[in-house]
């Protein structure tokens, strides 16, 4: 087995192991010292962490291709629960197979480094093919809405998922570092660690509403805090993981706490307008896959075509 | 060599079907029977049915769990037969008396005494994708036999979608999956049918079920 994985990316790895660590041992002392009160979720979500790292870890630092099957299989997951969570038409099911099909030719594309094939695929060949078999079955009874909903599904579930892919095949950058394992962990963790920071800063000094009627409860506090947070950590990790000037690594901690915020309340419209609150319940303690990567369905393109302007 | 490929093939195949093409949501797992004999009732949509009730018990109850399952439809050539009989584990029952006098639930009457799980579709066959149709009284009449022994009904969502009855692709969804508190019969027969059936429809509505037009 050939180690792909800078030692860089194993340091980063083993300290978001400490930070499980500790926030365990918090969780841990919170039960003993407060036995009155349930932290049930607190622990289910911790809990749940560590296997998602520990899963995410092992498929980025094997080899590449582990790490492009396992962008495969969360796309597949992600779609399923999408696909599950909408109203669908029963005329519809073989297009909802092809709507599958996509995803290996998708990851294929990246395997085989082909950029070309793998920007187009989604928005302009699965664009024509899905339409042109819906109207082979040909019934118009909430055609717009099927197309509409099957076609938003393929970009966020597939197209934007495969980014995270094809930031592990990007060739060697004009810097110093290569590319690969180490974009795609500083984009995951820092996606993530936004997540967690708009939440923390959100519940302490959260006051004024930024979303009222998409998401009641993000606050402007907790985004300021959230975008912040994000950019000193992207200072911080940027030299490490990726050829990121200081500037650069600005720039994407602004970008992605922003734009981490826009696809957390997009995902959040979409449970909204069908009347959920999860998206389902893979992982305990977070709810579904959706719910977990609602945020990376916006950073990793934005991320990506970020590093492929200015360094690849 | 048949116990050997009915292990492989609920130990690996359909928990892969299942757990990873599809994907279970299980609300009251706890209520799930431990062993036998029991009665385990479901709404019937799909062929998957049977595989995914199946892949809900732990592997070491498998020896004992046997579907009830159409002798006619089953059983219609040898192939099919050797499949149902020896990898999925049916007890055939027929759906029509062939002699005025015979007893269509013996080999279901048999298979409890001897203390397995049985899996038991009331609606008799999977209709139209993702719609509950009328039970059939048998369920009624063996637990009437059988007044200490728990039927346990589950409610299931999804799997008419997945694969419903005449289309040859699995079309992956998330399944929903209610396991129901156990009830046991009584001389009632339809007072029995009546709480099961308000028992099923407690179930299903306790899921959010996007529309499937």
């Amino acid at each position: 087995m050939r180690f792909d994985a800078q030692p860089a990316v194993l340091y980063v790895f083993g300290s978001l192991f400490v930070l499980l660590v500790v926030a365990s041992s918090i969780t841990w002392l919170l039960r003993r010292s407060r036995p009155d009160k349930d932290y049930t979720e607190l622990t289910q979500r911790v809990n749940s962490w560590w296997i998602m790292i520990a899963i995410f870890a092992f498929a980025i630092v094997v080899n590449v291709n582990v790490a492009i099957g396992f962008f495969a299989v969360l796309s597949f997951l992600a779609l399923k629960e999408y696909l599950s969570l909408i109203p669908t038409r029963r005329a519809d099911r073989r297009v909802l197979f092809w709507c599958y099909l996509a995803i290996p030719v998708q990851f294929w594309w990246v395997h085989e480094r082909w950029y070309h094939m793998f920007i187009i695929w989604v928005p302009v060949w699965m664009f024509l093919l899905i339409s042109i078999r819906m109207v082979v079955i040909g019934e118009t009874k909430d055609f717009l809405r099927a197309i509409g909903t099957l076609q938003w599904g393929m970009l966020t579930m597939i197209f934007s998922v495969s980014h995270l892919a094809y930031l592990l095949v990007l060739p060697e950058s004009k810097g110093a570092i290569g590319a690969g394992p180490g974009l795609v962990l500083f984009i995951v963790m820092l996606t993530q660690l936004n997540d967690v920071a708009q939440y923390v800063w959100g519940k302490t000094l959260g006051r004024h509403k930024v979303s009222p009627t998409v998401s009641p409860k993000k606050t402007a506090e907790g985004l300021l805090g959230g975008v912040l947070t994000t950019t000193a950590l992207s200072l911080l990790a940027a030299p490490l993981l990726t050829p990121l000037t200081h500037w650069a690594a600005v720039a994407v901690g602004l970008i992605t706490g922003l734009g981490g915020f826009l696809g957390d309340i997009t995902i959040s419209a979409v449970k909204r307008d069908l009347g959920v609150k999860d998206s389902g319940a893979l992982i305990p303690g977070h709810g579904g896959i959706l719910d977990r990567i609602d945020s990376l369905t916006f950073t990793a393109p934005l991320f990506f075509h970020f590093m492929k302007y200015f360094y690849y | 060599m048949g116990t050997i490929i009915r292990f492989l093939f609920f130990g690996v195949i359909a928990r892969f079907v299942a757990l990873f093409v599809l994907g279970l949501n299980v609300r009251h797992r706890e209520r799930l029977p431990k062993g036998g004999p029991c009665i385990v009732i479901a709404n019937h949509n799909s062929h998957l049915d049977t595989i995914t009730l199946m892949t809900l018990l732990p592997l070491k109850l498998l020896p004992r769990v046997h579907p009830v399952a159409a002798a006619d439809y089953f059983l219609r050539n040898r192939l099919l037969a050797w499949f149902a009989l020896k990898v999925i584990g049916i007890v055939p029952i027929n759906r029509q008396r062939t002699r005025p006098d015979e007893e269509l639930l013996k080999p279901v009457r048999d298979s409890i005494a001897r203390g397995d799980v049985l899996i038991f579709f009331p609606e008799g066959s999977r209709g139209q994708p993702e719609e509950l149709t009328e039970f059939k009284n048998g369920i009624a009449r063996l637990a009437e036999q059988f007044p200490a022994v728990p039927v346990v009904p589950i409610f299931m969502h999804g799997l008419g979608k997945a694969l419903p009855k005449g289309e040859a692709i699995l079309v992956p969804f998330f399944i929903d999956v209610f396991v129901g508190e156990p009830l046991t019969g009584g001389t009632d027969r339809e007072s029995f049918m009546r709480s099961l059936r308000t028992r099923m429809d407690a179930l299903a509505a306790e899921g959010h079920f996007p529309p499937w037009t």
